[in-house]
């Protein structure tokens, strides 16, 4: 499905049927990680990529696009599967997956090699950073694009996460959104219990961030709270977006660990009767 | 140096409007020219590296060429994976400069000592390690990092350094330097400390030695073509000099480059660098070379030794 005309709520649905399985079919084909933050955050990309980033998938380089860092690397299964479904390249080339020699692995790698990847990341706390810097390269260059990243809450861990917070604050940077997958879970816990994130949504809001708080499954409210983000002229936009990790499949639905399991050949069929 | 640095990278600012000058803080009123012409070019990002460095390849890959300023140490170890990934591993156009580098802030203790950024740069693929001798190889160097495509660290002193090089030296990237002809012995060296080789020397003519004295100008590139040369003029013992650690800098890259070549050379190599150890009694620059055995009194005892 290369497009998607105007907010066709059931067209989105089935796209992230369509996508869940292909992400659920890979991960147990290929044996690939991070099952339940690819599937935490897969409404937001399709929205992202259907609908709010100007981008064009003939001319992934066209210097006015708007940018994406998949901050949190690891979902990059979760991202292989739209760049596809979105037309950046022919879906047969996910075939090989995680196998040796393929481009396509457990995380993004640099531009070059895989169109509509911007960045290499998957090193915690470097996407956001450089979201920022493009950000601020478009204000320089007089460029009308903008800037996105999205992040997860074990990702706020990192101290150039709130390196890049306040920056982004002083300079008071419109053209950049950051959207957090708070499915509550880091690798070996909860998030919250790791380190004290909360008030989440209230320390950016104190670094000079418009905050705005949704459910992160939610189409209308990732609409919603991107355009709201577009209309904000002064600052720098946050998104805490409310996942739940693993969504979709009832067996995997926040438990922690589908972070690092791969499903079984019963776990397979058992997920994709779900969807 | 710093002020050269200011200096140049205000001229090339005005040349292109892809220059764009990040500091971590640092610099007051240096950069006032730079700010003047081009003030939305100029970013103080905070006493906050690793997010500098990564913004600036977010820059680097959206076209612009930003040039990082900042103390060394928190310029290179302090933000080491933003270099490797962001930097490095993105071949993005940035120049990071390293200022007070070696022991330039002596008195300021360990925190601000950097000895090792060479040897832990130079295991990263992809990036030019230059230190140059003074602020005319500096300039050259700067001038032409900017037109090169991937990332580029240099090196640099603070301010007060005495000018090295001929005024019709050929300066740049990679580009080994004659400084002062010589018989038997070779003594190479990169950035400012070459200095103490060039006092020693006068000391040592007046004993009736008559070292050679050559700069390399960095490590990454090595100009071969130019230490292939050394090697044909047979001197008997090359001495490398380099304010950095014994490990992993000049000697180690020099000792390197011969066991790789496989030459029949019998050229023994002597090595002058920082012992491997932090640094305690603290002085000024001056003192400290002096006290670790890298400066010109050390120079000359080794050379009667040998």
């Amino acid at each position: 499905m290369n497009t998607i005309s105007g907010n066709n709520y059931e067209d989105f649905n089935s796209l992230s049927k369509l996508l869940r399985k292909r992400i659920i079919e890979t991960s147990a084909k290929a044996k690939i990680p991070h099952l339940g933050s690819c599937l935490s955050c897969l409404e937001i990309l399709i929205f992202l990529y259907w609908k709010e980033l100007k981008i064009n998938v003939n001319d992934p380089e066209d210097i006015d696009r708007d940018r994406f860092l998949l901050s949190k690397g690891h979902a990059a299964p979760a991202l292989f599967q739209v760049l596809a479904e979105r037309g950046f390249y022919k879906k047969d080339l996910l075939n090989d997956i995680g196998e040796s020699g393929s481009v396509f692995h457990e995380h993004p790698p640099k531009p070059g090699f895989i169109p509509g990847v911007e960045a290499a990341t998957g090193s915690l706390g470097h996407g956001m950073p450089m979201a920022l810097g493009m950000a601020m390269a478009a204000n320089i260059k007089h460029q009308q694009y903008r800037s996105y990243a999205l992040i997860s809450d074990g990702e706020c861990n990192e101290g150039s996460i709130w390196e890049a917070a306040m920056l982004a604050g002083s300079l008071k940077l419109a053209n950049l959104t950051v959207l957090i997958d708070f499915n509550k879970w880091q690798a070996t816990g909860r998030s919250e219990d790791i380190m004290a994130l909360e008030p989440l949504q209230g320390k950016w809001k104190s670094f000079g961030w418009h905050t705005q708080e949704i459910d992160g499954h939610n189409f209308t409210e990732i609409n919603t709270s991107l355009n709201n983000a577009r209309l904000e002229l002064n600052k720098p936009s946050l998104i805490v977006a409310h996942t739940i990790k693993g969504k979709g499949i009832s067996f995997m639905e926040d438990d922690n660990n589908w972070h690092y399991r791969t499903p079984n050949e019963k776990e397979l069929h058992e997920a994709l009767k779900e969807l | 140096m710093r002020n050269a640095f200011a200096t140049c990278i205000t001229k090339l600012a005005k040349e292109r409007e892809d220059i764009v000058l990040l500091s971590g803080d640092i610099g007051n009123r240096m950069f006032d020219d730079f700010k003047n012409i081009a003030p939305n070019r100029f970013i103080n990002c905070g006493i906050a590296e690793a997010n500098m460095m990564s913004l600036a390849a977010g820059m680097a890959l959206s076209g612009l060429r930003p040039m990082i300023y900042t103390i060394t140490p928190f310029t290179t170890t302090r933000c080491l994976e933003q270099i490797k990934i962001g930097a490095a591993y993105h071949q993005a156009n940035i120049i990071i400069v390293g200022t007070g580098s070696g022991l330039s802030y002596a008195e300021l203790g360990p925190t601000h000592h950097s000895l090792e950024d060479i040897a832990i740069l130079r295991s990263i693929p992809g990036i030019r390690i230059l230190a140059p001798a003074d602020s005319n190889e500096l300039t050259a160097q700067l001038e032409e990092a900017v037109n090169l495509s991937g990332p580029t660290y240099i090196r640099i002193g603070k301010k007060g350094e005495p000018s090295i090089h001929h005024k019709n030296s050929k300066l740049g990237i990679g580009k080994g330097q004659l400084l002062k002809e010589g018989d038997e012995i070779l003594l190479l060296g990169i950035g400012p400390i070459i200095n103490e080789a060039l006092k020693a020397s006068e000391t040592l003519a007046k004993r009736d030695k008559n070292i050679a004295i050559a700069t390399l100008g960095g490590i990454e590139p090595i100009d071969s073509a130019f230490l292939k040369l050394m090697i044909k003029r047979n001197f008997h013992t090359w001495i490398t000099l380099e304010e950095h650690s014994i490990r992993g800098g000049l000697g180690t890259t020099i000792l390197e480059w011969i066991a790789d070549n496989n030459f029949e050379s019998k050229v023994k190599v002597k090595r002058i660098g920082a012992p491997h150890k932090f640094i305690h009694k603290l002085g000024n620059q001056e003192y400290t070379r002096n006290q670790i055995g890298i400066d010109n009194q050390a120079i000359i005892s080794l050379i009667e030794n040998l």
